[in-house]
């Protein structure tokens, strides 16, 4: 994906590249984080403000309770401790969609600090591990508005500026450099948003901006690291701009290459902030004075400091859910599920949720799981659904399960059920009404299928008289086949076995 | 008392001159006038006097006229009236009136109207007062001689050659002028205090916390505080009783219950112990402004004040340390004024940095641009920590001093300024000397407690003198007995 450099594996080999990230996540809140605003992606632009988000003269800002329980829940989910008196600072710069000239933000005293994610990576001798990287700190703050460059008639000459996001409240979450790979950049992120996702404190959605991810990129020798160890951190740029997590694992990729090309060349790596280019494949220097920004952060004087006690902890805490990790260990042992099943039902949340409650209510989990895994999940993706849209309810996946269970459908007749429902929008209880399979239960019938089956199959019936009694099985599939699959399984079983004995 | 040889002349309206917040309701109330007339007899009068003086910016004749004709209605109909019913008053021009300009007394707000309402303004009107207009005052509240008005200055109605004193300076000279009943002002670090004491006017100085900051355009949000000017200690306390409770609007306002103020007045101030701190009497304090508060000193112990010498040490770090916090957090809070969306911007905004450059340039006067400067050099990297921080330090030190002190005694009091009213221009090349004007005013700013300041005599120039008393956090009616106490004591 990046556009490659020339540098041979050798070069890159002596190289060890050391990432940290700073992820901007917008809290679902109803309101804005300081005002009464409504909290909502879009809009006519400039019509979600009033004095305080538009930062009129006069208007103070009002903390959002909501907020504060959002970003402590964030916080514990990413194993974070609870700062319990927090300080808002204001961070000072001029540009024109932050109307004020300065941010509302946290600096020395953060809401929450020294948290944790454990992603999936590789040692050096490249064995599969688990790998901590470290949180540094989670603190709140605000969004600013959107510049608008183009899509105007004048805007070769002119900017537009919708505050409509401005003072959406957000969370930073700065991780150490801890991150060695690009991939340990994907899975970092992937394992994040994961978490968030099911504390339900935002959408995470990148092409809507409420996640946003800048990588702080930097390359030194390994010879250098084993001699002198952080001291050996090289001169690190910031990657800006990049909205989906593939881009930043190319992104990643593209500017630790760079960098070390930079070195090999006899450069310096100059710390500056860089744009990535999605369609070249590559990282631009923003060439702004930027670079040298004072931005005289100073505690908020029209915000007193935020008391999290421990009572508002353990209340927002209560609405603190069981988290992917844990939820899979509980489905693995509770259901019996395996690591890859348990695993794939926790991705998200939704998914999750919908299989605890249909596995309370089926008489077989493990067959809900196969089911909802397999058959649901194939056919939600072949219709390009999210499980929100999936035409099998809820009851119609228990449904569906327990007649599988007892063995009153086939699995033949499951698919052909399951095809009806997605092809005609209709849940599992109506069609299997309608269709309901012509299920063979005429002891006679299957009984005369079974003496044709038998008849046919001399060599069988001799190894099965010789003691090989898991031939019944193969009887069973040819009279289900003869029977196109109607027979009553658990009937045509106990029959196939009573003949073959007698 | 003797009088100025340059006092306002004008007799247009002339009784309105002394008439107090008390009368003028009475008067609404007991139908001998009414709202509509009476603001109109003030309207008459500002375009009278007010050439001479300059205290109002704009008027807003419309809104007030509606709110007197709604007054005039509910005392036809019987209808209940609001402690302020009919009370024409002046709002300082960083207080913002939906739909009326805000200048802040700045080019760089010219032509902005606020879609809202202050709350403390607000307040007001809810209580049945006739918002006259809006009053000039030091461009964004900064300055001590309402010479730094890009709309010019505001003269001295004592004297009119003379500073009214600053920031509120229009809002003083407003109310000693006659041309409002009473007038709002805003104090930073004692933008009340010492213009009531150079115009001769009583102003109050409430705790930080008390009257909500919703809609005043901030200089430094630590410091500002909204407060009234009135004729008398007792329309003081009457217009903080309307102005002070919690705002949802304001996380720094507080939820202390109010006080009854003006109840509370007719307590006695036999046994109150008053505290006289040694470090506010030292050199360079006026002769006759020393003589006139020893005199009002006099006059407590009459009234069965026991008055004992305190110590203030810290005072003398407390101009140096207000100009670091007051200009860093000014530095920030003007960063709004960009030209982006409001006001002004200029005419060469061929680009970003340019329209910033260019539109601040031009529209920030001299004090502005020198205290933004000054702000903006005590929060820069490798100077916050000898200078902000090391400020905010001795800010709990200050706070420390009143809080020991008032251990021992209920109230303090001391001058609010070294010297009388000094002539325009007279100190305009010399902005150290105007800081250190406000040395015994910042201090209490500084450590949030409420003051006042009460005239207490005339040098013998006629210029008047005030009386700085001091209070607990939130103990505004101790403050306001004391103050009453030497007021009465005047008029004797």
């Amino acid at each position: 994906m990046s556009a490659a450099l020339a540098l041979s594996p050798e070069v890159l080999a002596k190289y060890q590249p050391v990432i940290g990230l700073e992820v901007h996540v917008q809290l679902l809140t109803k309101t804005k984080a300081f005002c009464g605003c409504k909290n909502e992606y879009g809009g006519e632009p400039n019509t979600h403000v009033c004095p305080v988000c538009l930062g009129l003269p006069g208007a103070l800002p009002v903390l959002n309770k909501q907020a504060v329980e959002y970003a402590v829940l964030a916080a514990k989910a990413i194993g974070c401790e609870i700062r319990e008196t927090s300080i808002f600072s204001r961070k000072n710069y001029f540009y024109p969609d932050s109307p004020k000239g300065y941010q509302i933000s946290q600096f020395d005293k953060p809401i929450a600090e020294n948290g944790e994610l454990i992603v999936p990576g590789f040692d050096a001798a490249g064995n599969a591990i688990s790998k901590r990287i470290g949180i540094t700190r989670l603190h709140m703050e605000e969004d600013a508005g959107k510049s608008l460059h183009d899509g105007f008639a004048d805007s070769a000459s002119r900017t537009y500026i919708d505050l409509n996001r401005c003072g959406t409240p957000l969370v930073e979450i700065v991780s150490e450099p801890d991150l060695r790979t690009a991939d340990e950049v994907f899975e970092y992120l992937t394992k994040l948003k994961e978490i968030l996702l099911y504390t339900g404190v935002s959408d995470c959605n990148m092409e809507e901006g409420s996640l946003r991810c800048d990588a702080n990129v930097s390359v030194m020798l390994k010879s250098d690291w084993e001699a002198r160890g952080t001291a050996a951190y090289g001169t690190k740029a910031e990657v800006k701009n990049v909205n989906s997590f593939r881009y930043i694992r190319a992104a990643v990729e593209y500017e630790i290459e760079r960098q070390i090309g930079v070195i090999e060349d006899g450069g310096r790596v100059v710390q500056e902030s860089r744009l990535w280019n999605n369609a070249e494949g590559r990282t631009y220097s923003m060439r702004s004075k930027e670079q040298a920004h004072d931005y005289r952060y100073f505690p908020e004087p029209d915000l007193p400091a935020l008391v999290v006690g421990a009572e508002w902890q353990k209340n927002i805490l209560s609405a603190m859910p069981e988290l992917p990790e844990a939820r899979r260990a509980r489905l693995a042992s509770e259901y019996g599920l395996s690591t890859q099943d348990a695993a794939t039902l926790t991705t998200d949340r939704e998914l999750g949720d919908f299989f605890q409650q249909a596995a309370a209510l089926a008489k077989s989990p493990k067959r809900v799981a196969a089911i909802l895994l397999s058959e649901i999940t194939m056919r939600l993706r072949g219709g390009e659904l999210v499980l929100g849209q999936s035409p099998v309810s809820l009851n119609g996946l228990v449904l569906a399960a327990d007649l599988a269970e007892a063995g009153e459908i086939s699995s033949k007749q499951l698919k052909q059920l399951l095809d009806s429902c997605f092809t005609e929008s209709k849940d599992f209880a109506f069609i299997y009404d309608r269709d309901k399979p012509q299920q063979i239960s005429d002891t006679s019938a299957i009984e005369a299928m079974i003496d044709e089956v038998i008849a046919a199959n001399p060599a069988q019936v001799a190894q099965f008289k010789g003691g090989k009694r898991t031939v019944s099985a193969f009887f069973v599939g040819q009279v289900m086949k003869l029977s196109k699959g109607q027979a009553n399984p658990a009937l045509l079983n106990e029959l196939v076995v009573k003949k073959l004995d007698a | 008392m003797p009088e100025s040889p340059n006092a306002l002349k004008s007799t247009v309206n002339n009784d309105l001159s002394t008439l107090t917040l008390a009368e003028a309701r009475a008067a609404v109330v007991s139908g001998t006038t009414s709202a509509t007339a009476l603001a109109e007899r003030y309207y008459e009068r500002i375009a009278a006097v007010d050439p001479e003086i300059n205290s109002y910016l704009a008027l807003t004749k419309d809104r007030a006229l509606a709110q007197a004709a709604s007054v005039d209605a509910a005392v036809k109909s019987g209808a209940p009236l609001g402690p302020l019913a009919g009370v024409p008053i002046g709002i300082k021009d960083v207080l913002t009136l939906k739909g009326a300009p805000a200048t802040a007394a700045s080019k760089i707000l010219n032509g902005y109207h606020p879609p809202y309402d202050a709350t403390a303004v607000a307040k007001l009107e809810a209580a049945g007062a006739v918002l006259l207009g809006k009053l000039n005052c030091d461009e964004f509240a900064m300055g001590g001689s309402n010479e730094n008005s890009a709309y010019g200055p505001v003269h001295n109605p004592r004297s009119l050659d003379r500073v009214p004193g600053g920031s509120s300076g229009g809002s003083a000279a407003a109310v000693a002028a006659g041309l409002c009943a009473a007038s709002l002002g805003t104090d930073t670090g004692g933008s009340i205090r010492q213009p009531a004491a150079f115009c001769g006017v009583v102003g109050v100085l409430p705790t930080y916390g008390r009257v909500s900051r919703y809609g005043l355009i901030a200089f430094a949000s630590s410091l500002d505080r909204i407060g009234p000017f009135a004729h008398s200690v007792a329309d003081a306390a009457t217009l903080l009783e309307v102005l002070a409770g919690t705002d949802t609007m304001d996380s720094t306002s507080s939820a202390q219950p109010v006080g009854s103020y003006s109840a509370d007045l007719a307590k006695p101030v036999a046994g109150l112990r008053i505290g006289v701190p040694e470090e506010y009497f030292g050199e360079g304090l006026d002769p006759e402004i020393r003589a006139a508060i020893e005199k009002s000193l006099d006059d407590l112990r009459a009234a069965g004040c026991s008055i004992q010498k305190v110590s203030l040490p810290h005072t003398s770090y407390a101009v140096p340390t207000y100009y670091v916090l007051a200009t860093a957090e000014a530095s920030s809070n003007l960063s709004r004024m960009d030209g982006v969306r409001f006001g002004h911007r200029s005419a060469e905004a061929n680009t970003l940095a340019n329209m910033y450059r260019k539109s601040r340039d031009e529209a920030f006067g001299p004090e502005v641009k020198r205290r933004i400067l000054l702000g903006t050099y005590v929060l820069s990297a490798g100077y916050y920590d000898a200078y902000y921080r090391k400020a905010q330090q001795v800010r709990t030190l200050l706070t420390r001093d009143f809080l020991t002190v008032f251990n021992d005694v209920d109230a303090i009091v001391c001058p609010v300024t070294p010297t009388p009213a000094w002539k325009l221009g007279e100190k305009t090349e010399d902005p150290i000397q105007m800081y250190l004007e406000d040395i015994y005013s910042v201090a209490a700013s500084l450590a949030g407690i409420c003051g006042m300041s009460v005239p207490c005599g005339t040098t013998k120039d006629g210029l008047p003198i005030g009386v700085q008393v001091l209070g607990k956090h939130f103990d505004e009616s101790t403050m306001l007995r004391v103050g009453a106490a030497i007021e009465a004591a005047q008029v004797k």
